[in-house]
């Protein structure tokens, strides 16, 4: 008689079935965007824009100084490119945390939130759904940019990938956590006004830091504080084989944060169903 | 383990009993909960049980706190006070263990309608953890029960609101939980629609020995069989067999059993306003 044993944590569930359960999750996502063609045009247009016109006008007036990682003087197409990485998974991220708000107005979040697995899991594989498609969207934008002679070491397409992972989470779990506290889809337009063009501004990922404490130390500060700085400079070092420790090391706490703070936010004690809305539903 | 009474059913109701369900052989069992938003209560020390393989029907009127309750079941809100227990599992300690015997229909319909038919199987099937080939065979076994397998690659949005509801029902039961719980599971939909999803649902519970919580204000939808709890203003006023609550309270039929426990104003023959 044979028997075979399978490792089950105290739910009952084995490691096969959570391995289920978010190959699931990122495959509706992967879906998702299929069916959303537009979203992923206008994912890759609006880095395209920045790169081919915006950098194309600015080269002439903003030089670049011998800064790491760059060992020579380079054109700033070259310099604004890490940035314009993260600015897909910053939009990416918002994107994700707007569809949570969606499905929650539409009621298919209740789907999730009533799986037998645990909470803190099921946002985490939704986490690593919404990272992985901007995987696709940032490595369709470099296929680009590489005809536009924004060529790194071919090495770095392979050492940026763990950066980019790390920060789509990062930037993934904020969307999460900003989404906890959306009530309404109508809400929506302020994260633009007051999250992302900040956070992508107030950063390093279109003038290097030396160039904004020239201009204003304060600003420079507010830079050094901007975790989206990090995870420009994360991209940024790894997309030539090399680590910022430092921008490492933000990145990893603030997704460690973000992460915690996203699971609390969805505890159920926190209510997650509107209360006294239409329908007779209290 | 003592059995589950309506602690609250006093307030000049009967004295309804319900059926000798205790805490431990229940599919169902709340007690005690109550639950408030703000100073606001929406339930109140509200104890029932709902055995196995048994129809209970869950009436009140809109705003009653039927959907409240649906949400604490199913762990979407935490638990104020009491306890609620599916199968001897508790949701508030053990919400996986609970959770997994447990099917849901909302009263929106939480369905993606940009998926097809069997996509929405599947993605439940993962939430699960369902393996691929298990959740394809399990779909195509509910698809055809529920006679909707000439529309497995249909988008959702395509089907009709009585189809949308049977997918739904079927989705609940692709996990095979023995606890079923429907929320106005059948508002909006015409009267064919309607006597259909029952008769499936009453079916499940004879042929398949799932316990069912059916929450409606539809008075056409119980049967004088049928396990009721009556639910107002978050308060339970009466708890049993539906035919024994219309005896105690020395009226003809639900409507006016009803009337009689709430005072609520009840057109004849028709639904809770």
């Amino acid at each position: 008689m044979s028997s075979t044993t399978v490792s089950r944590d105290r739910t009952g569930f084995s490691l096969a079935q959570y391995v289920t359960c978010l190959n699931g999750i990122v495959w509706r996502e992967a879906l998702r965007f299929v069916h959303q063609r537009e979203r992923f045009v206008s994912a890759l247009v609006r880095p395209l824009v920045w790169l081919f016109i915006f950098a194309a006008g600015f080269r002439q007036v903003l030089g670049i100084s011998i800064i790491p990682p760059y060992e020579t003087y380079i054109l700033y197409e070259v310099y604004i490119a890490p940035g314009l990485m993260a600015m897909i998974q910053l939009f990416n991220g918002m994107q994700s945390s707007l569809s949570m708000v969606y499905d929650r107005e539409m009621g298919n979040m209740r789907t999730l939130l009533v799986s037998p697995l645990p909470r803190g899991y099921l946002l985490f594989c939704k986490l690593v759904a919404g990272t992985a498609v901007s995987l696709l969207q940032v490595y369709a934008f470099l296929l680009i940019a590489w005809f536009w002679d924004i060529a790194p070491p071919p090495i770095g397409y392979l050492t940026v990938l763990p950066s980019l992972v790390l920060s789509g989470l990062m930037l993934g779990a904020l969307g999460m956590l900003i989404s906890s506290g959306i009530k309404q889809l109508e809400n929506f337009a302020g994260v633009m006004n007051f999250v992302i063009f900040p956070m992508f501004f107030a950063s390093s990922a279109l003038y290097p830091l030396w160039r904004v404490q020239e201009s204003s130390p304060l600003l420079y500060y507010v830079c050094l504080f901007n975790p989206f700085t990090h995870a420009v400079e994360l991209i940024r070092f790894a997309l030539y084989g090399q680590v910022n420790w430092i921008s490492l090391a933000v990145v990893a706490c603030c997704t460690a944060a973000f992460m915690i703070g996203a699971i609390y936010a969805y505890d159920p004690s926190r209510g997650l169903v509107r209360r006294g809305s239409a329908g007779g539903e209290t | 383990m003592t059995a589950i009474s309506a602690t609250n059913a006093g307030q000049g109701s009967p004295d309804t009993r319900p059926r000798d369900v205790s805490a431990a052989n229940a599919a169902l069992s709340i007690a005690g909960v109550s639950h408030a938003y703000g100073a606001r209560r929406a339930l109140i020390d509200v104890s029932f049980a709902v055995a196995p393989a048994s129809f209970t029907a869950l009436l009140g009127l809109n705003g009653a706190g039927k959907t409240t309750l649906f949400a604490l079941i199913t762990r979407l809100f935490g638990i104020q006070a009491g306890h609620i227990g599916i199968f001897g599992n508790d949701v508030g300690r053990a919400p996986g263990e609970a959770l997994r015997l447990l099917g849901v229909v909302f009263q929106s319909r939480t369905l993606d309608l940009d998926l097809s038919v069997t996509q929405n199987l599947l993605y439940h099937a993962a939430l699960h953890g369902i393996a691929r080939r298990e959740a394809r065979l399990r779909s195509d076994d509910v698809l055809t029960r529920i006679g909707l397998a000439d529309r497995a690659g249909s988008k959702v949005r395509d089907l009709s609101g009585g189809q949308m509801r049977r997918l739904e029902i079927a989705r609940a039961l692709l996990h095979r939980p023995r606890l079923l719980l429907l929320d106005e599971a059948t508002v909006g939909l015409d009267v064919k629609a309607r006597a259909d999803i029952l008769h499936h649902v009453r079916q499940l519970v004879s042929e398949q020995g799932i316990g069912v919580l059916w929450a409606t204000h539809l008075f056409d939808e119980i049967a004088p069989g049928d396990d009721l709890v009556v639910l107002h203003q978050g308060r339970v006023l009466g708890y049993g067999p539906a035919q024994n609550i219309i005896a105690e309270a020395g009226a003809r039929d639900i409507n006016s059993a009803f009337m009689r426990l709430t005072g609520a104003a009840v057109e004849p023959g028709g639904p809770v306003p």
